[in-house]
């Protein structure tokens, strides 16, 4: 199965083909078979793949799949070539994984919708490019997937299209994705231009044979990594590109968890992780990412602690933790970045599909100062949710608390360590906890605040009207997330306490990595450490536990005092505000007075009408030799051809 | 003595006459027998060639040009027929709708 791993990527398509084709005609049992059947699939090849990667030594567990070749000009070769090594191993067990759980959570969640087909259709199609970006060999190819994905989650949002406010927040995405893909090109005509090639594997070898000490200033890499970084920032919603990604929450709750935080927006880190042998050569470029990624962590973090709707919350807690595998990258810590984009992708998943439960109960309601009290009606959402909440507050034994903390170890002694972006990592896992710990107070413990006549808008059947659990279709997706959840972490261990298998078997994409030592420092700092940021962890859930349900009207008096804070930070920073002063509105002004009014009408319109004003007047008389008679046709025919034979017998 | 520059001339003559009564005349039936009288002439002019040349093309291109003004005088009194019984003449005057 190993050599034809790319098997995998049929499967999905078939199923995007066969739903979006036929669907429409097709009784909802079979699209959601095609639709969940094609991914289990999908995850059956990977999962025997990895299965016979493991076996071979490490050394050896790159495995270059050619399909066909895809360009050939010149000295360009693009082929359609696909790549299994220990790093897409992971990202695509995580990928295809989590996609098939959440096919199946969507069967229940999506029922009854008139678009179940086309959604399926949507869902499979995403799958096929999230896996060609992910095993793609080089660049190009990579681009095709960054692209098809971006597409899909342009779809996926607008999944509603008959709401303005989906619409638009598909065109936002779509938009504000542009701007990174522009980066994104350029950094690939570059990356050519240096090194003739596209293949990652080339690349890596070149960087690291033709560039053996590390760059200061930015020098060529520098520019490479910076324009890759830029294509990350639209794709992984972080500064300046991330506001399309709260906007982003206006399509299905399935896919926020699918798209929208498990697997699409990590793109960007596994794209650095890729070209982890330029970066790592550029110790400058690297320092941006990791500032950028901690800024956006707390940037996030601060904007979730005040949101009312769930899935807002969870949102900008997607773009913070992106913001934690950014700075882990940055760092040099590329295995720790993937790490946790690893974990993350359960532990996020899982709070989505739980909030979708959670919605779904509450009949579309989403905002949690209309919940309250919901853990009686549904324990077992609770329950998962709160494994997950653990998870990735950072509270041990749960998944999120070993990559978080390796990410926040690395942050001090990586090589591209500061201090200063431990001390905002810290106070970031703080506001973690306690905006995680706030929306489980606020969704299923307290007074329960919900309006039980949600359901009665159409008038029949009362008595339904309790909340209730969800069915299989959701608690098994949701249990298996809970437990990868809280048992995935055990795979990377901190050096104290065992093996990092993780970083171990990673190992091998990263060999062409320059590693320039980092700081070294004691076992006995690092548990200090460690203890350190769990206590101030806890205390978070202990204040939030303090203001959310033991003592609201401490909350009240505080929301008072802080009220211009708590504004600012309702209205997100008033980012998305600035943008449009500072950005939009200039360019709809240079649009409408300038290219439009002036280059479009009047130059450009001027030239084309003008000539056809010509031509009519020209042509207005010209139309006066059609009169209808066909014995004037004869006459000018005749004088046509004495002309002509008068030019050939006297001028030439 | 006839000689080939005789039929060229004869058949000119009958040519010029052809394309005159094109223009002049209004009647569709005679406009046809013009035409038929124009290919008559180019016929004459090929024969005289062929015959001037010793070359048989110009002989074989007559029977074409026959066979296609047999299939064209079918059609076009077909037509003239059609349009009689709409217009109830055959002036072709009156055929003057195809213009701008």
């Amino acid at each position: 199965m190993l050599e034809n791993f790319s098997l995998l990527l049929v499967f999905p398509l078939l199923g995007a083909a066969i739903n979006g084709i036929l669907g429409r005609r097709l009784p909802a049992r079979l699209i959601s078979f095609v639709g969940c059947g094609s991914v289990f699939l999908s995850f059956s090849v990977a999962a025997i793949s990895f299965l016979q990667l493991l076996q071979l030594p490490s050394e050896k567990r790159v495995v270059v799949q050619e399909v066909f070749t895809w360009l050939e000009s010149g000295d360009f070769i693009a082929r359609a070539s696909f790549l299994f090594d220990p790093l897409s191993a992971v990202m695509i067990l995580t990928v295809t994984g989590v996609s098939f759980l959440i096919h199946v959570y969507s069967v229940e969640y999506m029922k009854g919708d008139p678009g179940y087909y086309r959604y399926f259709s949507y869902l499979n199609l995403f799958v096929f490019m999230m896996s060609v970006l992910v095993l793609a060999d080089n660049f190009l190819l990579m681009f095709i997937g960054w692209e098809g994905v971006g597409l899909c989650s342009y779809l996926l949002i607008g999944y509603y299209f008959e709401t303005r406010i989906a619409g638009d927040a598909a065109k936002k995405a779509f938009i504000v994705n542009r701007i990174g893909d522009f980066g994104f090109l350029l950094a690939v005509f570059l990356i050519f231009t240096t090194f003739g090639t596209v293949d990652f594997l080339r690349v890596s070898e070149l960087a690291a044979r033709n560039f053996p000490s590390a760059e200061a200033g930015f020098g060529v890499l520098g520019i490479i990594s910076l324009l890759l970084f830029l294509g990350a920032t639209g794709k992984s919603a972080q500064i300046p590109l991330y506001v399309w990604l709260p906007d982003a929450m206006a399509g299905p709750t399935p896919v926020s968890a699918l798209i929208h935080a498990a697997t699409m927006v990590t793109a960007g880190v596994y794209m650095i992780a890729r070209s982890s042998a330029v970066y790592s050569r550029s110790p400058d470029a690297m320092l941006v990412v990791a500032s950028v990624g901690v800024a956006t962590a707390l940037v996030a973090a601060l904007i979730a602690i005040s949101q009312r709707d769930i899935k807002k919350v969870l949102a900008y807690s997607t773009v913070s933790q992106l913001g934690y595998m950014f700075l882990a990258v940055g760092v040099g810590a590329f295995s720790a970045g993937v790490f946790h984009l690893f974990t993350h992708a359960f532990f996020k998943a899982l709070l989505f599909l739980g909030s979708g439960s959670v919605i779904l109960a509450l009949h579309h309601e989403q905002d949690m100062f209309r919940m309250g009290g919901l853990r009686k009606y549904m324990p077992f959402t609770w329950g998962t949710m709160g494994v997950a909440t653990l998870a990735i507050a950072g509270i041990p034994p749960f998944a999120g608390f070993f990559s978080k903390d390796e990410i926040l170890w690395k942050s001090l002694t990586g090589s591209g360590g500061y201090p200063i972006l431990w001390i905002i990592g810290v106070f970031v896992a703080g506001l973690t906890a306690f905006y995680m710990a706030r929306m489980m107070f606020l969704t299923f413990h307290g007074q329960e605040r919900f309006s039980r006549k949600s359901s009665d808008e159409t008038g029949h059947d009362s008595g339904h009207h309790e909340p209730h659990e969800p069915t299989l279709f959701i608690k098994v997706p949701l249990g298996l997330l809970a437990l990868l959840s809280a048992a995935a972490g055990l795979l990377g261990l901190p050096a104290w306490l065992g093996d990092n298998y993780f970083e171990e078997f990673l190992h091998p994409s990263f060999v062409h990595v320059m590693s320039s030592g980092g700081h070294h420092a004691s076992h006995a700092l690092e548990i200090g450490l460690t203890v350190l940021i769990v206590a101030l962890v806890i205390i978070s859930i202990r204040i939030a536990w303090y203001f959310y349900l033991n003592n609201p009207s401490a909350k009240e008096k505080l929301a008072q005092v802080l009220s211009p804070a708590n504004n600012v930070l309702y209205n997100k920073f008033y980012v998305d505000e600035i943008y449009n002063m500072l950005i939009i509105q200039p360019i709809h002004w240079i649009s409408s007075r300038v290219l439009w009014r002036f280059t479009d009408d009047a130059i450009i319109d001027g030239a084309v009408n003008g000539t056809a004003r010509m031509m009519k007047s020209f042509s207005g008389q010209a139309r006066r030799i059609q009169d209808g008679y066909l014995r004037r046709y004869v006459t000018w025919i005749i004088t046509g051809v004495v002309l002509v034979f008068l030019y050939i017998l006297f001028v030439s | 003595m006839v000689t080939t520059t005789h039929y060229l001339v004869l058949g000119a003559i009958l040519f010029a006459i052809g394309m005159a009564g094109i223009v002049v005349r209004r009647n569709m039936i005679v406009m046809f027998m013009c035409i038929e009288l124009m290919l008559n002439a180019v016929n004459l002019t090929f024969i005289a060639f062929s015959r001037g040349f010793a070359h048989l093309d110009g002989q074989i291109t007559v029977f074409f040009v026959m066979t296609v003004a047999a299939a064209e005088a079918a059609v076009g009194l077909a037509m003239i027929v059609l349009f009689y019984r709409h217009k109830d003449t055959v002036n072709i005057d009156q055929a003057n709708i195809m213009k701008w």
